[in-house]
């Protein structure tokens, strides 16, 4: 049903005129997927550790409300970057060299009909045409199943600083990423989700595994306080 | 406020008068001496300057301006970092921590009068030291080599210079030379790096002389990552790599800098750049101190505080501390568990449990990384060692290249975490 309605709205798109977009959406869902620990879009998408991406096309960058960007993307915002298929391209390709200090940690596609794919399931989620119906939302950024009461759990981020020590010897506190990720101004539920999934193991990283495999639940939601708080 | 070592010698008279204004704008602040700028040093004085928010005097004692770090300094060797990369200043720790930098030499420790005295003449008071010297080397380890033969034969074991001068004697090598080394006994600073070294020094060469040999003259039955580091080199440099372990004589070494020749077992090699890495002890600012006992400091695991003074703490490659290795990545762990502590100690703020981590990533060849890593917890006798684990033989391409990216992620975050 789903790959019905959105085969629908790549139809619905091309009949508007945008069929330049030169894409294969299809292909395109299936790449966001590397996109989608950070970023949802499509019906209910919310900013998450990285911002919602419906209506991304024509977007000022940096606009998403409520969601905390980079200094480097308020740089860019202010110096007037808007989002465009050729922004757009060139962003995905390689993030730093369009905006230096974000904080997405991703290598960037260096295949062009790659990146034409995403963007062709990306602008079905864009302004016109309307009543077309979205798809739902992509939930693979939750990857592990974690109980209510322990997402519940209220952390000390003063305990969470302290902890904190252990993680900035890797992933910086200024949130700026080179080859090992930012994990600054994430939803709290997101950080407490991943840490679980490597503390179980449901994630594969040898070096985050051992090193939530000794933190408490007390401990994940002290980090993810303490993370979620700073700038 | 920062304070040059030119100031120093220069002019002792005016330099006593400079030390004493921030002493009386500093009056009734706890005082906090930390000697050394390295990844111990540097991390415990930062993180006592940020958490405790004005309320402590922190005093940073190093004697260079630019600070080479020796971790990656075998990439530069294998032409994958440029030197300038590997150094940093402490301008930031000054203007945004407010940490007094002093580039001098620590030359004395008055415990009872709990004073530093330093080389430029000055003596700075302290409610508690940390020290945080790094390693020297043991005088007579490799018979026919001292450190006033570290030109001729370059241990490159402080990065920095020595590193630059080890290069420049493996890219002058003549075609089919032979690059030698002697390798520690343990304990030593960075477990893999001397067979890191190999590694990089082996891809060097196969790119500007493929004909040349390594020769490595070893006193240990086995090191750390060995698996990984021979799957690479019989995968990347087959037929350049000769081990000499203890079973052949390589614990049996001696060298002689003028002839250039290393005797393995009484065999005499002629080589062209000989590598010495004398086996090691606590940078000697800690003898001096009077806080070792052998070769290292001991420590107690819970606040990295000598077991001979509950007034010094003593961080990274000098500490005896109990399971974990010597690393860039251990003494800022440990300085972490320091500063909280010693914070705590001198301000009455919250004490947290100590915990300890450790990774230590290696480049076997281009794309080729490799890592290997541990937990730590205190106990009342150690560090003890709680879980770790390490790259496998047989990795596929993509990981080992996953793993080498990784490494500059960190490289990038510790010295983050160092400098500001």
């Amino acid at each position: 049903m789903r790959r019905h309605l959105l085969l629908l709205a790549f139809m619905g798109a091309a009949s508007h005129g945008i069929a330049e977009v030169g894409g294969d959406p299809e292909r395109g869902e299936e790449l966001f997927r590397q996109c989608s620990s950070c970023h949802q879009v499509g019906q209910g998408a919310v900013d998450r550790i990285g911002p919602q991406l419906n209506h991304i096309f024509d977007r000022a960058a940096g606009e998403a409300e409520g969601f905390r960007y980079s200094a480097g993307f308020e740089r860019a915002a202010a110096g007037g970057l808007v989002w465009t298929y050729d922004t757009l391209d060139s962003f995905i390709e390689n993030p730093r060299v369009l905006v230096s200090s974000t904080r997405m940690s991703f290598r960037g596609i260096a295949d062009q009909q790659d990146r034409d794919d995403l963007l062709a399931y990306l602008r079905l989620f864009s302004s016109s045409p309307a009543n077309i119906p979205e798809a739902a939302p992509t939930a693979a950024a939750v990857d592990h199943a974690v109980a209510p009461a322990v997402l519940a759990i209220v952390g000390d981020p003063a305990y969470g600083e302290y902890l904190s020590g252990e993680c900035t010897a890797c992933h910086q506190a200024s949130g700026a990423a080179t080859g090992i990720p930012s994990i600054t101004n994430w939803p709290t539920d997101d950080f407490v989700v991943a840490m679980h999934a490597y503390k179980e193991g449901v994630r594969a990283h040898p070096v985050m595994q051992m090193m939530a495999g000794r933190l408490s639940d007390e401990e994940i939601a002290a980090l993810a306080a303490y993370f979620e708080s700073i700038q | 406020m920062t304070f040059s070592r030119r100031t120093f010698l220069g002019t002792a008279a005016v330099t006593a008068g400079l030390l004493a204004a921030p002493m009386v704008r500093a009056q009734g602040k706890p005082r906090v001496v930390v000697i050394g700028g390295g990844a111990g040093g540097a991390t415990a004085a930062r993180y006592l300057a940020k958490d405790s928010q004005g309320a402590l005097d922190v005093t940073l004692v190093e004697p260079t301006r630019t600070y080479h770090t020796c971790f990656f300094s075998n990439l530069y060797l294998g032409g994958f970092r440029d030197i300038g990369s590997l150094g940093h200043g402490y301008g930031t720790l000054a203007s945004d921590y407010g940490i007094n930098v002093i580039h001098d030499w620590a030359v004395g420790v008055d415990r009872d009068a709990k004073t530093v005295t330093l080389a430029g003449g000055s003596s700075l008071p302290y409610d508690r030291l940390i020290l945080s010297p790094g390693i020297d080397f043991v005088d007579g380890a490799v018979e026919g080599w001292d450190v006033s033969a570290q030109t001729a034969m370059p241990h490159a074991y402080k990065g920095g210079t020595q590193a630059e001068l080890l290069k420049a004697q493996i890219m002058a090598m003549p075609q089919g030379g032979t690059f030698a080394m002697v390798a520690p006994p343990n304990p030593y600073r960075c477990p893999p790096g001397p067979y890191e070294r190999i590694s990089m020094v082996a891809h060097l060469l196969k790119e500007t002389n493929p004909t040349a040999k390594i020769l490595l003259a070893d006193p240990k039955e086995s090191f750390s990552k060995q698996g990984l580091f021979e799957e690479g080199w019989n995968r990347h440099y087959a037929g350049m790599v000769e081990r000499i372990g203890p079973d052949f004589g390589g614990a049996n070494v001696s060298v002689d800098p003028q002839a250039m020749t290393l005797t393995i077992d009484g065999d005499v090699n002629d080589v062209d750049v000989c590598n010495v890495i004398p086996a090691m002890k606590a940078g000697r600012i800690a003898e001096i101190a009077g806080i070792t006992d052998g070769n290292w400091a001991p420590v107690n695991a819970a606040d990295m505080s000598s077991k001979m003074d509950p007034n010094i703490h003593v961080l990274g490659d000098a500490a005896a501390q109990g399971d974990m290795p010597k690393s860039g990545f251990s003494a800022n762990s440990q300085a972490k568990v320091c500063a909280n502590a010693v914070r705590g100690a001198l301000t009455g703020s919250t004490v947290f449990p100590a915990r300890f981590a450790n990774t230590c990533w290696s480049l076997i060849d281009t794309n080729d990384g490799v890592k290997v890593g541990a937990t730590y917890e205190a106990t009342d006798e150690k560090i003890a060692k709680v879980d770790g684990f390490v790259s496998a033989t047989g990795e596929s391409d993509e990981l080992r290249a996953a793993t080498y990216q990784e490494s500059i992620g960190w490289y990038d975050g510790i010295v983050a975490d160092m400098f500001g």
